[in-house]
């Protein structure tokens, strides 16, 4: 950082150079928790939203035991039983997959994955089962077959109809990873926390933020209305 | 010197002392119980404890007539101002956000933090080069987080946690190295379990605790102190904290 930015950033109280690289270093941590598991999420609910569908009750069965038990359950439940219950397994120490839940981010990850997962996956299963009967009567007279089908009509007519539900479920997993500070990892909410316990200065620490938080929100919801034009583009009125 | 000093506060008690048995000054004394082993009521249902059993030498000390009161926390400094009593000693710690509103004795007691780890960990807290890589869990806020970020901080990677059980979960599970805990915290959260100890040297930090009184009662105040003093000269403090404790927390 330049001298000049440090030493203005200085004279103030809170908003020292130290806040700063402590706010600066939980947004790295918040937008890699989120994008990875955002990305992971919605690589793995994507197939298992069209098991979902599939009309033989022991393909789409266990898909839907998985969303039922991870919608019908906190995050901050699942995220501790996945950080507190990984280390209560006996033994688990002496594997190699210890050196990976050892620490936060891996467990916080997993936690997020699962459970971004489970949504996006109704998501997709609701915007699949709206897909018109014409639409796919159509594409059989074409001769298409199963997957042709799949890939050149079900997913991007799903995907128009799933992009506005999905971008809220994008902004909610962004709010809801501010609890991966509860099992120690650093985010923006744990550099918050620490920065008020260390200035005992709770307005400007959450409203500091605060303000980060909105300003990622605000760049998500550019990112959709982009996305939404591109998708939704042929619902314009001619010439527009 | 410190002769001096005990000499001075002995003749400051024994001066208060007679002071006192002429007008028998009484005292309201407010806890908040249970909170052991500081106070709290025996099998009995007897009020008794490590700060009553002192509240109770002290009132001898200052030859007063003394009566226990007993207070819900919330309350206490509200409590004290509406002269429901006249002393708290009910552990409260000295802050300067208290002593705006209440004046302090002089510090009685101060819980010191204290190192805990597993059975099988051998490394010299105080040593840096050897401690350099070890995770240590504190709780957020507390002195202990400020102790170990000002010696320790950029030598080991701190862990902070808002409740004690959260730490010693990690702990257990191997993700810490070792706690730095209020030692009470410790002594009844880790060294319950089996196969941990403490692996340090007790740290004493912060202002400690004070009997807190009224802003006007500087006579009070006085007495108090003198009488504080005594008790922690001449052996009658230590015999109690021996009771209670096995570390030291005088103070």
């Amino acid at each position: 950082m330049p001298d000049f930015i440090t030493a203005w950033l200085d004279q103030n109280d809170v908003f020292t150079t130290m806040t700063m690289l402590e706010y600066w270093n939980g947004l790295v941590q918040t937008v890699q928790l989120v994008f990875l598991s955002l990305i992971i999420g919605l690589l793995v609910a994507v197939p298992l939203a069209i098991l979902r569908t599939n009309r033989r009750w022991w393909v789409s069965g266990p898909v839907w035991v998985y969303t039922y038990l991870f919608r019908g359950t906190p995050l901050l439940i699942q995220l501790y039983i996945i950080y507190y219950g990984l280390a209560q397994i006996p033994g688990i120490q002496e594997t190699f997959w210890w050196s990976i839940f050892r620490e936060p981010f891996y467990p916080a990850l997993l936690a997020f994955t699962l459970n971004t997962a489970a949504y996006t996956t109704e998501i997709f299963r609701g915007a699949i089962a709206a897909t018109p009967q014409g639409e796919i009567e159509a594409a059989k007279a074409y001769g298409m077959s199963w997957f042709l089908r799949l890939r050149r009509i079900v997913l991007p007519s799903a995907a128009r109809r799933a992009v506005q539900a999905y971008s809220n479920e994008v902004i909610f997993m962004l709010h809801a990873s501010a609890i991966a500070s509860v099992v120690t990892i650093v985010d923006l909410t744990g550099a918050a926390r620490n920065i008020y316990s260390r200035f005992y200065a709770p307005f400007e620490a959450f409203i500091g933020v605060a303000l980060i938080y909105m300003a990622l929100t605000f760049l998500l919801v550019f990112a959709f209305r982009k996305l939404e034009n591109h998708l939704l583009r042929h619902q314009r009125p001619a010439g527009g | 010197m410190k002769k001096m000093i005990v000499a001075a506060g002995c003749a400051l008690a024994m001066m208060a002392g007679s002071a006192l048995a002429q007008d028998g000054r009484d005292i309201r004394i407010a806890f908040d119980v249970p909170y052991e082993p500081f106070e709290y009521r025996d099998d009995d249902g007897n009020l008794t404890g490590f700060e009553v059993e002192l509240a109770e030498a002290m009132c001898e000390e200052m030859n007063a007539n003394c009566e226990f009161v007993i207070q819900a926390w919330d309350g206490m400094i509200p409590g004290l101002l509406a002269r429901k009593f006249d002393a708290i000693m009910s552990s409260m710690s000295i802050t300067e956000e208290r002593a705006e509103r209440v004046l302090f004795s002089e510090p009685y007691y101060i819980t010191p933090g204290g190192w805990f780890g597993p059975e099988d960990f051998d490394t010299d807290v105080t040593d840096m080069d050897a401690m350099e890589g070890k995770t240590v869990g504190v709780q957020r806020g507390t002195t202990m987080d400020t102790y170990v970020t000002d010696e320790l901080g950029g030598i080991v990677s701190i862990k902070r946690y808002t409740t004690a059980d959260d730490m010693v979960l990690d702990l257990e599970g191997q993700r810490l190295d070792v706690v730095f805990v209020d030692y009470p915290v410790g002594e009844q959260t880790v060294l319950s379990k089996d196969g941990f100890k403490e692996v340090g040297e007790p740290v004493k930090l912060g202002e400690g605790v004070g009997v807190a009184m009224r802003k006007r009662d500087k006579d009070l105040a006085e007495e108090i102190n003198a009488a504080l003093e005594t008790l922690k000269n001449d052996g009658t403090y230590d015999a109690i904290m021996d009771k209670y404790f096995s570390y030291d927390i005088k103070m």
